[in-house]
């Protein structure tokens, strides 16, 4: 961050220049976000449109201080709503269980950011669950994404209303730190798409009273929450991942998160299965088979 | 927020954790507001059936909603007794706390929440 900070004049396009080489010195990440190189066999968001369930729209959000969906968002919504996901969501959250009716499953995301991910799930709630009584809520660190969530999941909203569809029920967006606020048992899909670029320094989780204030620090900071992960690109996904016992729902909780290949994903699953006996871990989406270090991938944790 | 909300969040203080008067979190100074919304009696019942009703109670009277009976309606319940769906409805679905503050009844601290979004992240001496 002190880098960052030394910053404070330059002007805007210097600074994504800057954030481009960090990023790219740091061993990787998110690089469609600095560089606009989209691997050919990721869609772009409105070529998307055509081909899949629509992507909620996000010209709204402030990207100078919100993380700009990007490679790894995509990857979250294409995996989430494919053919074997569904019916895993679809099986575990069925409506009737043995003669009676199951309750709401609640979705929360952390890190919600542009809110792409939550509006996606919340618009298409119905189509991927089987059901549309799906209750969501999104969890961020940075007072301006708990905003621009809000507002996608109304936009996304109102476009299924205008085409007589379903939506879940958004309950709202929390400032906090990863899980802390979150009643324990009380998740039944998490989903992460954590700051995974490994990098020498874990930016300072703001306080209760930093967020409030605005300046260009403060923007560049919240920018660095959202993708840089410290050591092997893990600290923050570690810390959400020793909470996961205790979070999700006893019976039918389970959890999406993205890891990329500097994060060691084989060793994170072995980590995972070593928290919880009852947890199981497989790898359910992938950014492709081409090598590389920018290979991105989704683990679903289930009991 | 929605108040149905406060049924699924907690103190964000680690040592709360484990002391039961760290939920629900007590709303205090709270500005309401209300979105009208159809009645999905669906979604009602079936939300209804994993809310912490006790705390729910709580909640309710706190935000001086009309008292709560002691045990949840059962889904027969409700859907013959149309004043009931009609409360629980406002209470859970259309009624947002927008402006106040959440208090843990363990430490004592206390959440601000403005435009609707409440903020967990916690001063350094509690972190």
């Amino acid at each position: 961050m002190d880098t960052e900070l030394s910053l404070s004049r330059c002007s805007l396009e210097q600074r994504h220049q800057f954030r481009a080489a960090s990023v790219n010195l740091a061993g990787g990440r998110k690089f469609s976000r600095f560089f606009s190189l989209v691997p050919k066999h990721h869609l772009s968001a409105s070529e998307r449109l055509e081909t899949m369930l629509p992507t909620p729209s996000t010209s709204h959000v402030d990207y100078e201080r919100i993380y700009e969906p990007a490679e790894d968002s995509f990857l979250l919504l294409d995996t989430i709503s494919s053919e074997s996901e569904k019916a895993f969501l679809q099986e575990r959250f069925k409506l009737q269980v043995s003669g009676n009716v199951s309750s709401s499953p609640l979705v929360v995301e952390v890190g919600t950011g542009s809110g792409v991910v939550l509006s996606f799930v919340h618009a298409h709630a119905e189509l991927i669950f089987g059901r549309s009584d799906i209750l969501t809520a999104g969890v961020d660190v940075n007072r301006h994404a708990c905003k621009a969530t809000a507002v996608t999941v109304s936009i996304a909203e109102k476009e299924q209303q205008e085409q007589v569809k379903s939506h879940g029920f958004y309950i709202g967006n929390i400032l906090g730190d990863l899980s802390t606020p979150i009643r324990p048992g009380s998740v039944d899909v998490l989903i992460f798409n954590p700051p995974y670029v490994p990098t020498p320094d874990l930016p300072a989780l703001p306080g209760a009273d930093d967020v409030e204030q605005t300046s260009y620090e403060v923007d560049s900071h919240l920018l660095a929450l959202s993708y840089a992960g410290g050591a092997d690109g893990m600290e923050t996904t570690d810390r959400l991942l020793d909470e996961l016992p205790n979070i999700l729902s006893k019976d039918r909780g389970c959890a999406y998160i993205l890891l990329c290949a500097q994060n060691k994903p084989e060793e994170v699953k072995d980590r995972v299965m070593s928290l919880d006996m009852n947890f199981s871990v497989e790898t359910v989406g992938t950014s492709g088979k081409k090598a590389g270090w920018e290979k991105l991938q989704i683990i679903r944790i289930w009991r | 927020m929605k108040v149905l909300t406060l049924n699924f969040l907690t103190c964000a203080v680690k040592a709360c954790k484990s002391s039961s008067d760290s939920f629900p979190l007590h709303p205090k100074d709270c500005e309401l507001v209300s979105d009208e919304l159809e009645v999905n009696s669906a979604l009602l019942t079936n939300v209804l059936t994993r809310v912490d009703w006790k705390a729910l109670t709580t909640t309710a009277a706190e935000l001086g909603f009309p008292t709560l009976p002691a045990t949840p309606p059962t889904p027969e319940e409700l859907a013959g007794d149309e004043k009931m769906l009609k409360e629980l409805h406002t209470l859970l679905m259309e009624t947002q706390i927008n402006e106040g503050k959440l208090v843990c009844g363990h430490c004592g601290h206390e959440y601000a929440v403005k435009e609707g979004i409440a903020n967990f992240l916690l001063p350094n001496h509690l972190v």
